[in-house]
């Protein structure tokens, strides 16, 4: 593995100060916590949260109890993109500095909410989008989004014996957003948090639209062990199913790579959701990635040898949250 | 004051100006397109100091005020038809947050099958999204309620927003001669916008959680009281914008030459300048015929308009908005008001898709009520102005 620099030295300004702070009802090990709490703490205080429906909003703000320190909307599924446009008007008309950010899940991003991101994106919205992308509808109970990978295992895209798993690629929703010339694109990967945290200070210290794509694993929803949720976005990355960059102003530049590519199996054993998979499907699966790969880093790549190991099998529970995890 | 000649669209748009409306989103879609645009030219030509968004869709229009008025900023839009069907949800978000939004709807047809033209099937299924709504006769009323629209909506005690309806082309496109007043009369009858209970960084709030039904049940309460609370709001502010204006809609509903009236006809928007008018042939003709043009569909006026009618030989009411194999919105919500009199209440569709409301279609209508209220066997809702026979 490619030498990660401490972390401890691009986090020495990083406020001690939460603005979602514990308590709330995420399961334990929720990418989305550990996400939305680090972007929040990088924003600080001058801070106006927008959460559509999505678990964050469930699990951090259902009446009387809120988790966030700083003022928290929520009102529909599909209009992140406008109703942070209608806040930064307001701030901007009143003479109130706040970092207005929306946090929207990948289905109110990617599917239902494209149509309002795509309007503020192309408005140039001086406002901050985050997407958590835990890859499906996990609020109403794990079904595919176009964000769920090649392959995996939801409600609706069960493993049948005729069908198994989702049958379609995962969008590519960053490069989407990067068409609309924003100031400014990154992907993110709590298992790089130095790299988390400058693209965020990055996005907080620019004006106008930026976007902020991250993968974030959800512990039922990709049936793995609560402690894993780091580890397993970490395969992500080495083996191409996750890429780490950032979009500036049109240029866009790696900001890490590995050295080599690890086989998707590596990504997928650890994983319920790929329980399933064929051998079929992951040589599908891994000569898209190597497409990706080149198309991405610029080179050609080998394709590295699967091997399906079931990594999962150890799991004390089955991933669903009301079965006793 | 200045007098211009100018559309009922034109009217609106100087009444946002004078309102000094920050915050404008909106989305084009015929008739109400060039209210938008005429507030596009004022912020453009330096005449209003607000923002025009253009947003993607109606669904995102509502969205942007949403989030600007819980930013705290006076915000107005306006759409029509299917756009407001678009933003079916986000009306239903406002609401309860208690956002003080304005929106004017050009009335039309909703749905397919039909056209551009007037008809109340966009606004009036939309009743019970805790909007207030109020529909409006002439130009000079789009313009005098609009301001009002802002007055009451951000009432203290009542705290939610309203739509004002005026019918497509009859209105939004017919060039009268309206009364613009001057930013300083207009500032002395509306404050600044109050920035209470909005969200901003200095004072944390969470506005619109998740709201389990512990709780939700006396959030809708609350709503219902602020809709009740307006009644008199409604009253109070027209009162004092006749203080100021010299112009007086009556409040909740308007009463023509009710005073000894024995039957009387009730409806909605620019129905009723025929009604007027067929009103005034019938007192001519020494027949106690009176009309209540009604303002405010919400909050319904059931007490009031049961007081000034309860007394009456039979009523009609018209409505430009059918419903399928049954009555009406407005007929059933008068009939209930009306439980317990033995007043005969008629049910009458007319001026559907856009077609004209003639004034033989309202003498037709009223000697329907005059038939009803002899005992004659009459239908309880006639279509006027069909083609072809009625079953
Ligand atoms: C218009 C509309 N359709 C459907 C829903 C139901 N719904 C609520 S949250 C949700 C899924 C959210 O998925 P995502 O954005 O990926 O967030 P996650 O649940 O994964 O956090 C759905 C389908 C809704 N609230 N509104
Ligand atoms: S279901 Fe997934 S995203 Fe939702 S709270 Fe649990 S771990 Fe987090
Ligand atoms: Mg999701």
């Amino acid at each position: 593995m490619t030498s990660v620099r401490s972390p401890v030295a691009g986090l020495r300004n990083v406020s001690r100060e939460d603005m979602l702070v514990h308590g709330h009802g995420a399961c334990p090990g929720c990418g989305y916590a550990v996400t939305a709490r680090n972007i929040a703490k990088v924003l600080g205080p001058q801070t106006v949260v927008y959460v559509p429906a999505s678990c964050l909003t469930v699990f951090s703000a259902t009446y009387p109890k809120s988790a966030w320190r700083i003022p928290f909307l929520y009102t529909a599924f599909e209009n992140t993109g406008a109703i942070i446009t209608g806040l930064k008007a307001a701030y901007r008309r009143r003479g109130i500095e706040a970092n207005v950010v929306g946090m929207a899940g990948d289905g109110g991003s990617f599917d239902i909410g494209l149509q309002a991101l795509s309007g503020a994106a192309e408005r140039n919205e001086d406002v901050i989008y985050v997407c958590l992308d835990n890859e499906a509808y996990m609020n109403t109970g794990i079904q595919r989004s176009s964000a769920t990978p090649f392959g995996a295992w939801t409600t609706t895209t069960p493993a049948g014996l005729e069908i198994q798993g989702n049958r379609r690629f995962k969008k590519d929703l960053a490069a989407i957003v990067a068409q609309h010339d924003v100031p400014y694109v990154a992907t993110l990967s709590v298992a790089h948090f130095t790299d988390f945290v400058k693209k965020v200070e990055k996005a907080k210290s620019m004006s106008g639209f930026r976007f902020l794509h991250c993968l974030t694993p959800c512990i039922p929803g990709w049936r793995i062990e609560p402690s894993r949720g780091v580890s397993i976005d970490r395969l992500a990355v080495e083996t191409g199913m996750w890429t780490l960059y950032e979009v500036e102003h049109g240029v866009p530049r790696v900001t890490y790579r590995p050295r080599k590519m690890l086989p998707v199996t590596e990504y997928l054993g650890l994983q319920g959701r790929f329980k399933h998979i064929s051998e079929e499907d992951v040589r599908t699966l891994q000569s898209w990635l190597c497409r990706k790969w080149k198309a991405h880093y610029g080179e050609e790549v080998e394709e590295p040898p699967c091997v399906i190991a079931r990594k999962d099998e150890g799991l004390g529970h089955d991933g669903d949250p009301l079965h006793g995890l | 004051m200045v007098r211009m000649t100018i559309t009922a669209n034109a009217a609106v748009a100087h009444a946002a100006r004078l309102a000094r409306v920050a915050l404008v989103p909106g989305f084009p879609i015929t008739p109400q397109t060039t209210i938008i645009e005429q507030i596009s030219e004022f912020i453009n030509d330096g005449e209003m100091d607000a923002e025009f968004i253009p947003a993607e869709s109606e669904h995102s229009v509502m969205s942007v005020a949403i989030g600007a008025s819980a930013g705290g900023v006076r915000t107005f839009t306006a759409t029509s038809s299917q756009g407001l069907a678009l933003m079916y949800e986000m009306l239903f978000a406002a609401a309860p947050s208690r956002l003080p939004i304005v929106m004017v709807n050009a009335n039309r047809s909703v749905g397919a099958a039909s056209g551009i033209w007037t008809e109340h099937n966009d606004s009036l299924p939309v009743r019970e999204a805790g909007w207030l709504q109020a529909y409006v006769e002439d130009g000079q009323e789009a313009l005098d309620a609009t301001l009002q629209a802002f007055r009451i909506a951000e009432d203290a005690r009542v705290r939610l927003p309203v739509m004002v309806c005026m019918d497509g082309f009859i209105l939004t496109h017919t060039v009268e001669a309206v009364d613009v007043p001057e930013r300083a009369e207009v500032d002395r009858f509306l404050p600044r916008f109050d920035t209470t209970n909005t969200l901003v960084p200095s004072d944390p709030m969470v506005m619109s959680p998740i709201v389990p039904p512990e709780f939700a049940m006396e959030m809708r309460y609350q709503q219902d009281r602020a809709m009740q609370a307006s009644l008199e709001v409604i009253k109070e502010v027209d009162e004092e914008f006749a203080g100021l204006f010299g112009r007086r809609y009556g409040g909740l509903f308007e009463e023509y030459r009710m005073e000894d009236a024995e039957y009387a006809m009730i409806g909605l928007g620019t129905w009723v300048g025929a009604a007027r008018e067929v009103v005034d042939q019938l007192r001519a003709e020494g027949r106690k015929a009176g009309l209540i043009k009604l303002r405010f569909v919400r909050p319904f006026p059931a007490t009031e308009l049961r007081e000034a009618l309860k007394d009456m030989k039979a009523v009609g009411v018209f409505e430009r908005s059918a419903s399928f194999n049954g009555f009406g919105p407005l007929y059933t919500e008068l009939r209930s008001a009306m439980y317990g009199t033995d007043v005969p209440i008629t049910d009458h569709f007319g001026g559907i898709g856009g077609r004209d409301i003639t004034v033989p279609d309202v003498r037709e209508m009223y000697e329907v009520v005059e038939r009803r209220s002899r005992g004659e066997r009459v239908n309880e809702c006639t279509w006027h102005g069909l083609r072809g026979e009625q079953g």
